[in-house]
């Protein structure tokens, strides 16, 4: 057995790690043949995806930033994005955007190494990045597919409004859903949509417990590292499903089991014996190097209680689900509530929020290097938490999939001297408190 | 005698700080990091030991009435003395290996004659080495492999020019035969070093000649001091490779913060501009770390940077700073990429500018990169500690005052002759805190 091979046999995994993986491929081998299959394919980002509505009119379901990361944990990102550099793309341009036109530009093959054909409509929801429309417009030319567009107005004063909601409500009726019918060929049934709903609702409910078990101690899940899987299935191809369901119930069961026993995370090393530090962090995970990247922390000990980017597909913990009683509605509430779609000071506030709530001893930023959408006044809102919460706070910088981002040896470094001086802090509090 | 260590293994240079166990510094220590890491440290830690027998020395020389007046000077004069006798040891050991390097088996018939022009080479070294440690005389640096190096090249030059063998293959032997010099861990015999030294500095006065055996008294009583290392610990870019347990290193930015805070106990801004890294750190009243930028994995502006700069001006590092400071006029620059910094210089000096106001051009945009570097760490509070070896360049200093007081007011701005031994301070004091406290 080569060395790779023989630490793939070695990594530990959750059950709901392998279950999610099944349903990956599966999706990935439906694409595949979709049409072959007589199937039609749909291409749509995660903040503010419709998942629910376009399995009403039978789509097979790709997601772009989906595949930029699988081609980023599968090492082959980097090549794709030197394609799109070749290709006239800047240094600076968006690394999922430019994962992707590279992969386009190699053949369209899917990260599995299966063929990724051409979707028959882009869905785009536009929530809170820019760079998501000039993203489609690059598809849109290579593709020659038609285009769906829904507007979701930013929540500048952190509040949906009647009027935000009915903006988008009008263009689902008026405009997405006529295009979806059109290009599929199937006549839209909102009980339909309401019997998905129902199933996200469902699976809502148990994201949401299982995240909020990071306010036990220890704390049972790694709410970034391990949260980036537990909100896969819902925030992808999958949302709505019943198997996403019977997922959710089984990784609900799974972390009620560690809680039971008083464990810690499932790292790739093994369950971690001691939980040193508690971080809340903000920002996009490096994917390239996920698990070099993961070890940095919990080598020293170093849970994540809670993140913001297991909302970027949507925020759950305030309350919000799916409503079957209102189905339109609540794909609407839903776009304009994702993560990426708060404004800066609804930002600080969920975070703060979540230091307290979850007792962490320190906020982390891992800035992207080519994400203006989420790096922009990171640094403000730093300071911001820094003075709410008296916790100390650091600043890493990586990238979503450009491998040539990642300096291990810088953000090791950095990382080492954030939680040795979060220990220091703690020490000295916990000798004013003994005094 | 129980003793503290601390120990900054830089990208440039390792550090190294002996404490006692009520952290007064005993000794400092410093060499080139070379590629290997281990060695570095252990050579830093025996010069830091080294140091430390001066410092007992002259403690027990303050009692002595005698030498009141002439306390500075004799110690001094010892002190050159001392270097002297390990550049001489030094310079044996090297021609020993260079001469091994030149067998017959390797070099042929050019053997013999190599070997002959290496003795009049190293003849011409020990004969010039007296000159190198006269009380006064100024050295571009204190690492043997730099000194060395200069003295052998020039005289390889002037002997080469007589014989067979070219000053490139006698350039190649030295290459050849530095490293293992350079990465021998001390020549052991002290003591006979110390005692050599001491004769040679009483040869230099009758003061001092008359004082000869109440001065190997208290030397002897020194050397026979024994250290014990009652606690180490690493810091700094190299710490990972240090044979040090986890519990015996501590990152940089909590060392920096600290040694900044017991060298000026009111800092409360530490900038640090170090070889590969620009750190900016603000500490509470007890030098515990609040918060702490880097440069991301770029080293743009960092001291390397000058280094190369250094390098393409063949000027060495020590002299930067006192050319840009002659300057009169401004010249912009904007890139502190450090791949680009000869493209830059030679742009500039193409156009027809002078070296000097381009040499401080280049101070001034490194300043402004640890300028933009701070106020992402929360800007400068009084008072403002700048260490690193950067900080011994006095043109950064003077932009960096500029710019201080230009953005935040006035400041307390705070540059430690020993700045370099920063982080190895802290270091020292987290070691003698683990036990003491």
């Amino acid at each position: 057995m080569n060395t790779a091979a023989k630490e793939q046999s070695t990594v530990q995994k959750e059950q709901s790690m392998v279950l999610q993986k099944e349903m990956i491929n599966a999706n990935y081998e439906a694409l595949a043949t979709a049409h072959e299959d007589g199937k039609k394919i749909s291409s749509t980002f995660v903040p503010g995806n419709l998942n629910e509505l376009l399995m009403c009119f039978d789509f097979v379901r790709n997601l772009p930033e989906i595949n930029a990361l699988q081609a980023g944990m599968r090492k082959k990102s980097g090549g794709y994005i030197m394609e799109a550099e070749r290709s006239g793309h800047s240094e600076d341009v968006c690394t999922y955007v430019k994962s992707d036109l590279g992969m386009m530009a190699k053949g369209q093959v899917g990260p599995n190494g299966m063929p990724l054909p051409t979707p028959d409509i882009l869905l785009l929801s536009y929530t809170g990045c820019f760079t998501f429309m000039k993203w489609f417009e690059l598809v849109r030319d290579q593709y020659d597919c038609e285009t769906a567009m829904l507007h979701v107005p930013y929540q500048a004063d952190g509040k949906i409004t009647d009027n935000m909601r009915n903006f988008v409500v009008t263009q689902i009726k008026e405009q997405v859903i006529p295009a979806l019918e059109r290009v599929s060929g199937v006549k839209f049934d909102i009980d339909r949509l309401r019997e998905y709903l129902k199933e996200s609702a469902k699976a809502e409910e148990d994201l949401v417990w299982v995240l909020q078990s990071a306010k036990n101690r220890p704390s049972p899940i790694d709410a970034y590292f391990g949260g980036v899987y537990y909100c896969g299935p819902i925030f992808t191809a999958f949302r709505g499903s019943k198997a996403t369901t019977d997922y959710y119930r089984a990784l609900r069961a799974e972390v009620e089991a560690r809680i039971r026993q008083g464990l810690g995370p499932v790292t790739p090393e093994g369950v971690l014996d001691e939980e040193r530090i508690r971080l809340v962090v903000e920002g996009p995970p490096n994917w390239t190097h996920f698990r070099d990247f993961w070890k940095m922390f919990y080598d020293e000990g170093a849970v994540v209680v809670a993140s913001s980017y297991t909302k970027v597909g949507g925020v759950y913990d305030f309350g919000f689900r799916h409503d079957p009683e209102h189905p339109i509605e609540s794909l609407a509430d839903y776009c304009l509530g994702c993560y990426t779609n708060h404004s800066l000071p609804a930002r600080v506030n969920m975070l703060c929020n979540y230091m307290e709530e979850y007792s962490a001893d320190g906020f982390l930023n891992n800035s992207i290097k080519s994400c203006n959408s989420f790096s922009a006044g990171q640094l403000l809102m730093l300071r911001e938490i820094e003075e709410r919460t008296g916790k100390p706070a650091g600043f890493i910088e990586t990238d979503l999939v450009d491998p040539r981002y990642f300096s291990p040896a810088n953000v090791k470094n950095r990382l080492e001297s954030y939680f040795q001086m979060i220990e220091q802090k703690k020490a000295r509090g916990d000798a004013r408190t003994a005094a | 005698m129980k003793t503290f260590v601390g120990i900054d293994l830089g990208s440039t240079t390792t550090k190294a700080i002996v404490l006692d166990a009520d952290e007064t510094v005993l000794g400092r220590g410093i060499t080139n990091s070379r590629s290997n890491y281990g060695i570095a440290a252990e050579v830093a830690k025996q010069e830091a030991f080294l140091d430390a027998r001066f410092f007992l020395f002259r403690q027990l020389l303050k009692r002595l009435p005698a030498l009141k007046n002439d306390l500075e000077e004799f110690l001094n004069n010892f002190e050159q003395d001392f270097r002297l006798e390990q550049y001489l040891e030094q310079l044996t050991e090297l021609e020993r290996i260079c001469v091994k390097n030149c067998g017959d088996d390797r070099l042929g018939k050019d053997g013999a004659e190599t070997r002959s022009l290496l003795a009049a080479v190293f003849r011409q070294l020990n004969d010039e080495a007296p000159g190198l440690y006269e009380p006064g005389s100024s050295r571009k640096s204190d690492f043997f492999r730099d000194i060395a190096g200069s003295q052998y090249s020039h005289a390889s030059e002037s002997h080469s020019q007589d014989s067979r063998i070219s000053f490139e293959s006698m350039l190649n032997v030295f290459d050849r035969s530095i490293i293992e010099v350079e990465n021998r861990i001390g020549g052991g015999a002290d003591e006979a070093k110390f005692m050599s030294a001491l004769d040679r500095t009483c040869r230099r006065s009758n003061i001092f000649t008359a004082l000869r055996d109440d001065l190997r008294a208290p030397l002897a009583s020194v050397l026979a001091t024994e250290f014990e290392e009652t606690y180490v610990i690493g810091t700094g870019y190299g710490r990972a490779t240090l044979p040090f347990s986890k519990e015996h290193i501590r990152s940089e930015i909590l060392c920096h913060g600290l040694g900044a805070h017991i060298m000026h106990p009111k800092t409360a801004t530490v900038l640090d501009i170090g070889g590969q890294d620009t750190k900016a750190i603000q500490v509470d009243p007890n030098g515990i770390v609040e918060s702490f930028q880097m440069n991301d994995r770029c080293a743009a502006g960092c001291g390397r940077y000058l280094g190369y700069i250094a390098d393409e001006m063949n000027l060495g590092l020590h002299e930067l700073g006192p050319m840009a400071m002659k300057s009169t006029r401004k010249v912009r620059i904007n890139s502190t990429c450090t791949v680009f910094a000869g493209a830059e210089l030679r742009d500039r000096l193409s156009m027809g500018e002078k070296r000097e106001d381009i040499v401080s051009g280049l101070h001034r945009a490194i300043i402004l990169r640890a300028m933009s570097i701070l106020s992402r760490s929360g800007g400068i509070r009084d008072q403002f500690t700048f260490t690193g070896g950067v900080a011994k360049n006095e043109a950064a200093v003077a932009v960096l005052k500029e710019l201080a007081r230009e953005n935040y007011g006035e400041v307390q701005m705070n540059v430690n002759p020993d700045s370099i031994y920063t982080g190895a301070l802290g270091a020292a004091t987290f070691a003698q805190r683990v036990i003491v406290h």
